[in-house]
C-alpha cells in the first residue's frame, strides 16, 4: 500500500502519482486505465476518491473518458512531455535550493553531481 | 440519498448517570466510508448500538432508510461489534450455515472467497484461531451481507498492521455504491485513507462533520493530526 503524506489531500497525492504513471509510460497514450474500483483496492484508498482524482487528470487533459468503453490515458504527448519537463525541473530547482542551502557553490554543485553519476556507472 | 438520519438524539444510562450521547443531529448519504472517530468512552459504542437498536434512546429519534429502527430497519443493517459473539465450538464452516438461516441477504459464496483470500480455513473450530483470525471471520460475516449500512465496531482494534490492511482492503472491494459503511475506531491513521468523511465524537456530542479532502484542504493536516489537536489532553 501507498503511503500517503499529510499535508495535502489524498486525491490531490493520486492526481500526482497517476501524472508520473503517465509521463514515465507506465500507463502509454492512449491505452486503458484500470477501473475507479481497481485502482482504489490497487491504491487502498476510497473510490470516490479515486473518482475525484480522475476527474482532475480529466479537466488537465491527461485522461479522457469514453462513455462506454472507460477511461483512457490522452494520446496527446506534447501535453504529457511539457508536464514531465515541468516536474524534472521542478525536482531539479528543488534540489539546486538544497545544495545552496547546506552552503554548496555551484561549481561543488556540478562537481558533486558528476562525481555521482561516475559512481551510479554508465547510463542506462 | 439520505440513509441515516439522527435527530436530537440523547441516551443516559441510569438515573445518576450523565448523557453517553447528548443532542446528536447526524445526516448520513449512501454509497460513503465514515469514519465515526473518538476517544476511549466518547459514544461511539453507544452511538452504534442505537442505530441497530440494542440500545432505545433516552429522546430524539434515528431513522434509517427513512424508517425508524424496528424489524425493517434491522434487514438492512449489518452489524460488527466490539467483541466476540459467535459460539466458539462451532467450525467456520458451521457458523456460515447459521447465518444462511439467519440472514436472507448473506451471500455465502463471497463469504467462502473472502475467507479463502484472507486464508481462513472454513475447516477451523472456531475457538483454535488466534484473535485476529477471529476478527477476520467476524469481519466476513457481517461484509458477506448484502445490507445497505453496516457498522462496523473497532474492525481492525486487534489485528497486527498487515492485517489491517487486508481488513481495509475487504472492506473496500465489498461495498457495494448504493451502501454506506460507518467505521468506529480512534487508529485514525490506519483508516483516514478510506474514507470519504469524519465524524469526530468527544463527550457524547459530535465535534466535527466534515470530508476527509476538506480537512486536510482547510486545515493543511491529516485527519489523524487534526484527532490528536481536538482531543490533546
Amino acid at each position: 500500500m501507498i503511503r500517503f503524506s499529510a499535508e495535502k489531500p489524498i486525491y490531490a497525492q493520486i492526481v500526482d502519482l497517476m501524472q508520473v504513471r503517465i509521463m514515465t509510460g507506465v500507463y502509454q497514450p492512449q491505452t486503458q486505465l484500470p477501473s475507479v474500483r481497481d485502482l482504489a483496492i490497487q491504491l487502498g484508498v476510497n473510490p470516490n476518491t479515486v473518482q475525484r482524482a480522475l476527474a482532475r487528470l480529466e479537466q488537465s487533459g491527461f485522461v479522457k473518458s469514453e462513455r462506454t468503453a472507460g477511461r483512457f490515458v490522452s494520446d496527446d504527448t506534447a501535453l504529457i512531455q511539457q508536464a514531465r519537463t515541468t516536474l524534472v525541473r521542478d525536482k531539479a530547482k528543488d534540489f539546486l535550493c538544497t545544495m545552496r542551502h547546506y552552503g554548496c557553490s555551484d561549481a561543488e554543485i556540478r562537481e558533486i553531481i558528476e562525481g555521482c553519476m561516475r559512481e551510479a556507472g554508465e547510463d542506462r | 440519498m439520505t440513509l441515516l438520519q439522527c435527530e436530537g438524539l440523547s441516551k443516559t444510562y441510569g438515573k445518576e448517570g450523565g448523557y453517553a450521547l447528548d443532542n446528536i443531529n447526524l445526516e448520513i448519504g449512501t454509497g460513503k466510508i465514515v469514519g465515526l472517530l473518538g476517544p476511549n468512552g466518547s459514544g461511539k459504542t453507544t452511538l452504534i448500538k442505537l442505530i441497530n437498536g440494542l440500545l432505545v434512546p433516552t429522546s430524539g429519534s434515528v431513522l434509517v432508510n427513512g424508517l425508524p429502527v424496528g424489524i425493517e430497519s434491522k434487514n438492512a443493517v449489518s452489524y460488527l461489534p466490539d467483541t466476540t459473539y459467535l459460539a466458539d465450538w462451532m467450525r467456520v464452516e458451521q457458523i456460515l450455515d447459521f447465518f444462511v438461516d439467519f440472514y436472507a441477504d448473506f451471500d455465502k459464496e463471497r463469504a467462502l472467497t473472502l475467507l479463502d483470500q484472507l486464508q481462513v480455513s472454513s475447516k477451523a473450530v472456531f475457538k483454535t484461531l488466534s484473535k485476529g483470525t477471529k476478527e477476520k471471520v467476524q469481519l466476513v460475516l457481517v461484509m458477506s451481507r448484502r445490507a445497505q449500512l453496516y457498522l462496523l465496531d473497532e474492525p481492525i482494534g486487534g489485528v497486527d498492521p498487515a492485517a489491517r490492511d487486508i481488513i481495509l482492503r475487504t472492506i473496500l472491494t465489498n461495498y457495494s455504491a448504493d451502501a454506506t459503511v460507518l467505521i468506529a475506531t480512534h487508529l485514525i491513521a490506519d483508516v483516514e485513507k478510506v474514507l470519504d468523511e469524519a465524524i469526530f465524537i468527544n463527550q457524547g456530542a459530535i465535534v466535527t462533520h466534515d470530508s476527509v479532502d476538506n480537512i486536510r484542504e482547510t486545515r493543511g493536516q491529516s485527519v489523524d493530526e487534526m484527532f490528536r489537536e481536538v482531543f490533546a489532553c
